[in-house]
Parts: C-alpha cells; structure tokens; sequence
C-alpha cells in the first residue's frame, strides 16, 4: 500500500488484510513490552491544519509503538498561520526527511493533493479531509464491529450480514463517508438516518438505504448503531429547529436505547456530545464501544503505518 | 532444472523424531520445556515434536508460535510481509526452556529478528534452536542446536518444505531458483 487516502480505494481482501494485521497489533498491547522495532530510523509527521486530540495522540501512540520518530505539527504557532502554502510546507517536510505525513486539512482533496503532487515522496495518510473521509476512523469502526461479533476467531473474517444504522449529520460527515465504502465492500449493510437538511445531494447513489426516522430504522433491529457528532463548527445554516428537537427526533436516548436488540452494539466516533445526539446512559452502557473504539483506532492506525511504510521502495504499486 | 526431492515423508518424520529425543536428552529435571514455532512451517514442526514428546515421555510440553515479521532487518528490501499470529502459551515464557523450530535455517536472520521478538514477551532460563533443514549461508554467528537434515546448497537454489497439514503433500526439494 502506497498512501491510505480513501476507504473507496480499498477492495474486500485488501481492506480484511488490514484488520488482520490490525489484530497482530492488538496483541502487542498485552504483551510486557509494548512497542515493535519494525519502523526504527522512519520519521512520520502528523501534519494537522484542523483540530484533533484523539486521531492525532493516536496516530502519535502508533507510531511511536512501531519505533518512528514522530513530528508534530499543528497549524495554529505555526507557519501556516503566517501564510505558508500547502506547497511550501509539504516540501520543507520533504527536506526534513519524512517518510510518511499523517494530514488532516479543512479542505476535501487535500491529502490526494499531496500525494499526487510530486512535492514530497512520503508516503500520505488520510487523517481527515474536509467533509470527504476519514479512512482509519472507518477502518476502526469495521474493527470494532468484527471484533464485538467474532471474538478472538475474527481473523480472516469479513462483516457479511451485518446490519449498521448510522444516524446523524451525514452531510459533513466524512466518518459517514467513509465507513459507508468500507462497510458496504466488507459486505454490510449500511442505512443512513438524518433529518433530510443533513443529507447530503446525491446521497441515493451510495451503496447505502436511507431513511428519515430513527425510530423506523430501529425497528428493524440492527446489529449497529453509529451516532454521528453534530458538528457546531460546520453548522452554518439552519439544519434542525434547536437542539432539543434534533435529540428527540434523532438522538439515542434511554428510552431508544431500551429497544435495542440485546446483542446490538452502540458506537460514536468522539467526541460526543452528550444529551445531544446521545444520553449518557447510551454512552455509558455496556453496549457502547466508545472506548474500545479509542484502544483500537491504535491497532488499526500501527498496522495502517506499517502498511504504506514497508516493503520495497522500488516499482511499487 | 526440475526439483530434486531430497527428503520424503519418511525421513521429515524419522528427523523430527531424532530431533524430539534430542530436546528430552538436553533437558535438565526441572526444565519447563515450551516450544515455540516460527511460522508458518515452524509452528506445524513444533506441534509434531511435541507429539513425539508426549508419546515417549512423560515430560509436560508447552507450545505456542513466535511471529517475528516485525522484528526483522530486511521489511524495505521485500514485498510488505503479512504478519501471523504470536501465541505465547499460558505459563508464558519466563524462566523456560525455550526451543525455537524453524522449518529452513539459511542466513539466520529470521532467529535474529526472533530472539528479539522473544526479547518482547519475557525472559527464557535458556533458548535452543531447532531447524528441520540447514541449508548453510549463514551471515550471522547463529548455530542450530538440534538439526534435522544438513543440506548443502548453492545460494542460487530454492529449497522447497511441503507439510501435509499446510501443502496437502509432504517432501523437502530443492531447485534452481529461476533467474
């Protein structure tokens, strides 16, 4: 694997191979000693225009249990904020010597950009773009989910026949995007729940079904259920009357809660906002794989490192 | 030039035999002996001398496989290499008699990258190394303890271990490797 951009580029076997690997890496963080010589002497550069704590501590524990050193850079204190260019910075990353660059940009496209572009020969992960993807989140997710199902014999296996409802913002949300490729290639099968403002135009064509009614979408019992964060910070219109009505209409409240099939899982990305979109009662409970997701999105993000940074440098694919 | 079968399913199975007793006769009273197979081959070899074990002694046989893909030298100069499962049996590994199988033992990298794998999840009293075939080369002071075959080859050759529970068949071949 050359760059991690998009879950649409990943087919069935290869995004399987991932999750495996992922599992190899769990095993690590049971052992006495968790860290892994693997990537000694590779530098990898978190580059991070948009704020984040958990995708960039993690993506920073991944690399740092694989042995690269890491290079943190945010672009508030930084040059970027004097004017730099993504040009300009991608290649002072370049001289610095980095061998992967971890971005996340405001702007969709921006790390296909960079990996197109000749200005650094790093290998390019997607952290986050816009509101295009977020490929390791879905891989995390996918991780999750075939964990919760399959236990420790969940090597090998894929999702085929699981139900996932993801309910929410789906018009900003790359982590909708995302998981909605991986999901359905891994063999789910996705529906999306939003108030109609929230979807985005085109949304039929996704491998998904949609539908307005989180109650509707609940009676069918899905074996997932993934709330999406409203995301203030991209609200800049009137999407939903107020917040009391969006969580009454489309939040995962005690009472919906209490309708969940037993063996139904309760996954949100983080960070949450807690009466919201989700009461504290579904965040907490034993169906909610918050904090699972957090541990794995480690595993996931150490395999997704040694992936694009090892194997040959010549004539790759 | 086609493959030249140099060990059938007798002598695979007559070598491990040889090699079982071999591990019983090292041991001191007391040992805990665990064998730790490198995969994929190593871990199959592991399982089989430890049925050995069990069916002409009494002595109490751990097993488990060390994965050691992480730990290696040569990830840039390779495909990406997937990684297997590292299972490390219950009682762990602390203060045992570890004996490490491995199917072909060539320029002793793969032991390298494992006794620094072993490095990971404890501390051993002693490590042995057990090979089904030693095919020399090595570029490391790294010496087997118990052998199956000694097999000199040239470094252009391939050397081929088929094992029934993995490859359907079972043989050791050796060819020329294609250019």
């Amino acid at each position: 694997m050359r760059h991690l951009l998009s879950t649409r580029d990943l087919g069935h076997d290869e995004a399987v191979a991932i999750l495996d690997v992922a599992e190899d890496m769990a095993d690590v963080a049971d052992r006495e000693v968790r860290k892994l010589p693997t990537l000694r002497g590779k530098t990898v550069v978190n580059l991070f225009f948009e704020d984040s704590t958990r995708t960039r501590i993690s993506f920073e524990a991944a690399a740092k249990r694989l042995s690269a050193d890491v290079i943190n850079f945010s672009a508030k204190g930084s040059s970027v904020s004097k004017g730099e260019s993504l040009k300009d910075t991608a290649q002072t990353l370049a001289a610095i010597g980095a061998d992967a660059v971890v971005i996340r940009h405001g702007a969709s496209g921006a790390p296909a950009v960079l990996a197109d572009s000749g200005w650094i020969d790093a290998a390019i992960v997607n952290a986050g773009d816009g509101t295009h993807e977020h490929p390791t989140q879905a891989l995390l997710d996918a991780f999750t989910i075939r964990r919760r199902i399959h236990g420790s014999a969940a090597r090998a296996k894929a999702l085929d026949g699981v139900s996932v409802t993801i309910v929410g913002d789906i018009l900003h949300s790359r982590v909708a995007r995302s998981n909605v490729w991986l999901l359905s290639s891994l063999g789910a099968a996705v529906t999306l729940v939003a108030p109609a403002t929230l979807l985005p135009i085109g949304v039929t064509e996704w491998p998904a079904s949609v539908g307005y009614s989180l109650d509707a979408a609940l009676a069918k019992r899905p074996d997932v259920v993934m709330m999406l964060r409203i995301q203030s910070e991209r609200m800049h219109d009137a999407f939903f009357p107020n917040a009391h009505e969006y969580s009454r209409e489309w939040g995962l409240g005690d009472e919906r809660l209490r309708t969940l099939a037993a063996d139904s899982i309760v996954m949100h990305p983080g960070p949450m906002n807690r009466g919201l979109e989700i009461s504290s009662g579904a965040a907490d409970s034993p169906r909610s794989t918050v904090l699972e997701q957090v541990a794995n999105g480690v595993s996931v993000r150490m395999a997704v490192l040694y992936l694009v940074l090892s194997g040959m440098k010549e004539g790759q694919s | 030039m086609p493959a030249r079968i140099v060990l059938q399913q007798a002598d695979i199975t007559r070598a491990l035999t040889r090699i079982s007793h071999e591990i019983l006769e090292s041991l001191r009273s007391g040992d805990d002996l665990v064998l730790l197979g490198i995969p994929t081959r190593g871990v199959v070899l592991a399982e089989r001398i430890a049925t050995v074990i069990r069916e002409v002694s009494d002595v109490p046989v751990a097993i488990g496989a060390l994965d050691v893909t992480m730990y290696r030298d040569d990830l840039d100069r390779n495909p990406t290499r997937a990684p297997s499962p590292t299972q490390v049996p219950p009682g762990g590994i602390d203060g045992k008699f570890v004996v490490l199988v491995d199917d072909v033992l060539y320029s002793g990298r793969t032991i390298r990258a494992a006794l620094d794998a072993l490095g990971a999840i404890g501390r051993p009293r002693v490590v042995r190394l057990a090979a089904l075939v030693d095919r020399g080369h090595r570029e490391l002071p790294i010496r087997p303890d118990f052998v199956g075959k000694n097999l000199p080859s040239a470094q252009t050759e391939r050397i081929n271990l088929h094992l029934e529970e993995i490859d359907g068949d079972e043989f050791v071949s050796i060819e020329e490797a294609a250019q």
